[in-house]
């Protein structure tokens, strides 16, 4: 089952010249797929990302997610369609840092609003306990370290049972232990849950690891 | 509560600092706009009372008539070189007639007649000129609050007592007279008649406290050597004074004699009241704007510091709705804290204020809690501080989250 449907996406920018970063990109992710998006620097595979999640909406081409065309849809249904389907781990954590880690992975699901509070703290508990973090969940998230982070980030992601999520370089900036440990947790996700994950790497290592390899250059696929 | 208004929440909470200082220069800006505004009503009532005390809303009295040519023929134009005053009696014809017309006119309060005589007051050799107001007391008091004034003595005393006389500190001290003692009364028209002082005041402005004295109607007629129809003022109390001017044309039309408006009556007072009035509504003006100013830049900083809180939010899924929300509750809680810091403020400077003593006529200094200025306060600011979250939100909410993240 198709998940994801990308239909010749372009993408230009055109500051400081005009220069076109995504050149007709067409590919589709099956419901389950654990795919990773590679290329060197500056061959376009975090801006797809960004243009895949819909947090960039200029762009030129077709996409549709879970079977919906989101040409014509507004920013607020958007922001609805990222609440409720798609989590998303970015580089840096990008964590609130006013809040815990408890807040900030229960956000998102506050957001969408169909569970009680209880209910989702529940869930916020659950999450961080299968990432191994029930013990730091009431400790305000800039007080934690950056592989603790990352794995709150990815708990974030995981709240509201999203079909499909996004990384942008996750492990981008972990050591070798932490990169470990990020990655286990994609692939158990991947293999146990049937959850569909599309992460963006330059580790060659965390890509051959994974069920599907799209390599871009220049922004255009070389191999998918 | 809801997500929006628990993450704004937070916002406050762990940004104590900027908090407080955004609180701060809304207290600020409030306090001194309000405590202005109040000030400068407040000299505006006691000017006005001091005026009050002394002089009527409006005052009808018989104009001096300048000669004209009698004869009007047509054709030809009859024209006096140097024409003169006339020598007529400056008396109100019929005053209870007039009374009575102006008594049914709308808003107007108090009518009452007054007839003023230029006197000396003797005391063995020593002289003292000074003005001699015969009143009705009763309405009087209620135009004037003489009673309000006295400090020994009644007015009541006065009441139907042809002989009474009211008398200012001045006289009484320079005299040496006490109540119950009896000054004698020269008039401008040689009468002389001596009169029993009943009760002294003391309004605190020393020309009149040197100079005024009050007497029943009827003696003031005696002393100019006239009958009990003449009147020289009739003095009008209206419910709004600063309709004074309309209503002074009104019965003018109506009676015939010249009708003047307290304001017309003190045109000097009146540009100094309004160059104050200028002065303050600007200064009070200034600093309402430059404090919402300095809100604004400080919620406008707040807002830019949290750009990747508002990237963040919008990645996980709030729409740009939210996050004007979310800023909004943010900068009307702390417009709403400012407000009410301000308003105690303020009102702690007023009451200080109050007790501040100043002297002459004035007493204390001239400053109230006044309400619309406390209400018009209110509104400004929390209209400021919602533009200054609303704005700099708005901004940020359009903008897609990647644009941010990229910066």
């Amino acid at each position: 089952m198709k998940i994801l449907e990308s239909k010749s996406i372009s993408k230009y920018f055109t500051d400081p010249v005009e220069f076109q970063v995504l050149k007709d990109i067409s590919f589709d992710i099956q419901k389950g797929e654990f795919t990773t998006l590679v290329g060197k620097s500056g061959s376009g595979k975090s801006t797809l990302l960004y243009v895949l999640s819909k947090m960039d909406t200029d762009y030129k081409g077709k996409l549709v997610i879970d079977g919906q065309v989101t040409g014509n849809m507004t920013k607020d249904e958007l922001a609805g369609l990222r609440n409720e389907k798609i989590g998303f781990v970015f580089q840096f954590h990008y964590l609130l840092s006013d809040f815990t880690c408890l807040q900030n992975v229960m956000l998102p699901a506050l957001k969408l609003g169909k569970l009680s509070h209880q209910e989702i703290e529940e869930r916020a508990y659950q999450k961080l306990a299968m990432l191994g973090l029930s013990d730091q969940a009431l400790k305000l998230s800039s007080k934690l370290s950056g592989g603790q982070q990352q794995r709150v980030a990815i708990a974030r992601a995981l709240i509201n049972d999203p079909l499909i999520i996004m990384g942008d370089e996750p492990t981008g900036n972990l050591d070798s232990k932490n990169t470990k440990i990020v990655f286990d947790i994609f692939q158990e996700l991947s293999k146990n849950y049937g959850q569909t994950i599309i992460a963006v790497t330059h580790d060659d290592d965390f890509a051959s690891k994974s069920d599907r390899i799209i390599e871009l250059k220049d922004g255009e696929v070389i191999r998918s | 509560m809801n997500i929006n208004a628990q993450i704004a929440k937070t916002y406050i909470v762990t940004n104590k600092k900027l908090t407080g200082v955004a609180v701060a220069g809304v207290v600020l800006g409030m306090s001194i706009y309000i405590f202005m505004n109040s000030m400068l009503l407040g000299f505006d009532k006691s000017s006005s009372k001091s005026i009050f005390k002394t002089t009527p809303h409006i005052r009808v009295y018989k104009d001096d008539e300048i000669s004209r040519p009698l004869v009007s023929s047509n054709g030809k134009k009859m024209l006096l070189i140097n024409p003169k005053i006339v020598p007529a009696k400056n008396t109100i014809i019929n005053p209870g007639l007039v009374i009575s017309s102006i008594q049914k006119m709308k808003d107007v309060e108090i009518v009452t007649s007054q007839v003023n005589a230029n006197i000396f007051y003797n005391s063995g050799k020593s002289q003292i000129t000074g003005l001699c107001s015969g009143i009705n007391p009763e309405e009087a008091d209620r135009m004037y609050a003489i009673s309000s004034t006295i400090v020994e003595g009644s007015l009541g005393a006065l009441n139907g007592n042809p002989n009474g006389i009211l008398i200012g500190t001045g006289v009484s001290d320079k005299m040496s007279l006490r109540v119950n003692d009896y000054v004698n009364i020269t008039s401008s028209k040689g009468v002389n008649k001596a009169f029993k002082i009943v009760g002294i005041f003391k309004t605190n402005n020393s020309v009149i406290d040197k100079t005024k004295s009050y007497v029943n109607v009827l003696a003031a007629q005696q002393l100019l050597k006239e009958g009990n129809v003449y009147v020289t003022d009739i003095n009008v109390n209206i419910k709004n004074p600063d309709e004074a001017e309309k209503i002074a044309t009104q019965i003018s039309a109506s009676t015939g004699y010249k009708a003047e408006g307290w304001k017309q009556a003190n045109e000097t007072l009146m540009a100094a009241q309004r160059m104050r009035k200028i002065i303050i509504t600007f200064v009070s003006t200034t600093i309402l704007l430059v404090a919402g100013f300095g809100i604004y830049n400080i919620l406008n900083m707040t807002i830019t510091q949290k750009i990747n809180d508002i990237a963040i939010l919008k990645a996980m899924g709030f729409k740009g709705n939210d996050v004007i929300r979310i800023f909004v509750t943010q900068a009307v809680s702390v417009g709403i804290m400012g407000v009410i810091g301000g308003m105690m403020m303020a009102t702690l400077i007023i009451t200080l204020l109050q007790h501040v003593y100043v002297g002459g006529d004035i007493g204390y200094f001239p400053i109230t809690y006044e309400v619309t200025k406390y209400i018009q306060g209110i509104v400004v600011g929390m209209v400021i501080t919602f533009f200054a979250g609303y704005i700099p939100a708005k901004k940020a909410a359009n903008i897609d989250p990647v644009e941010i993240f990229r910066r």
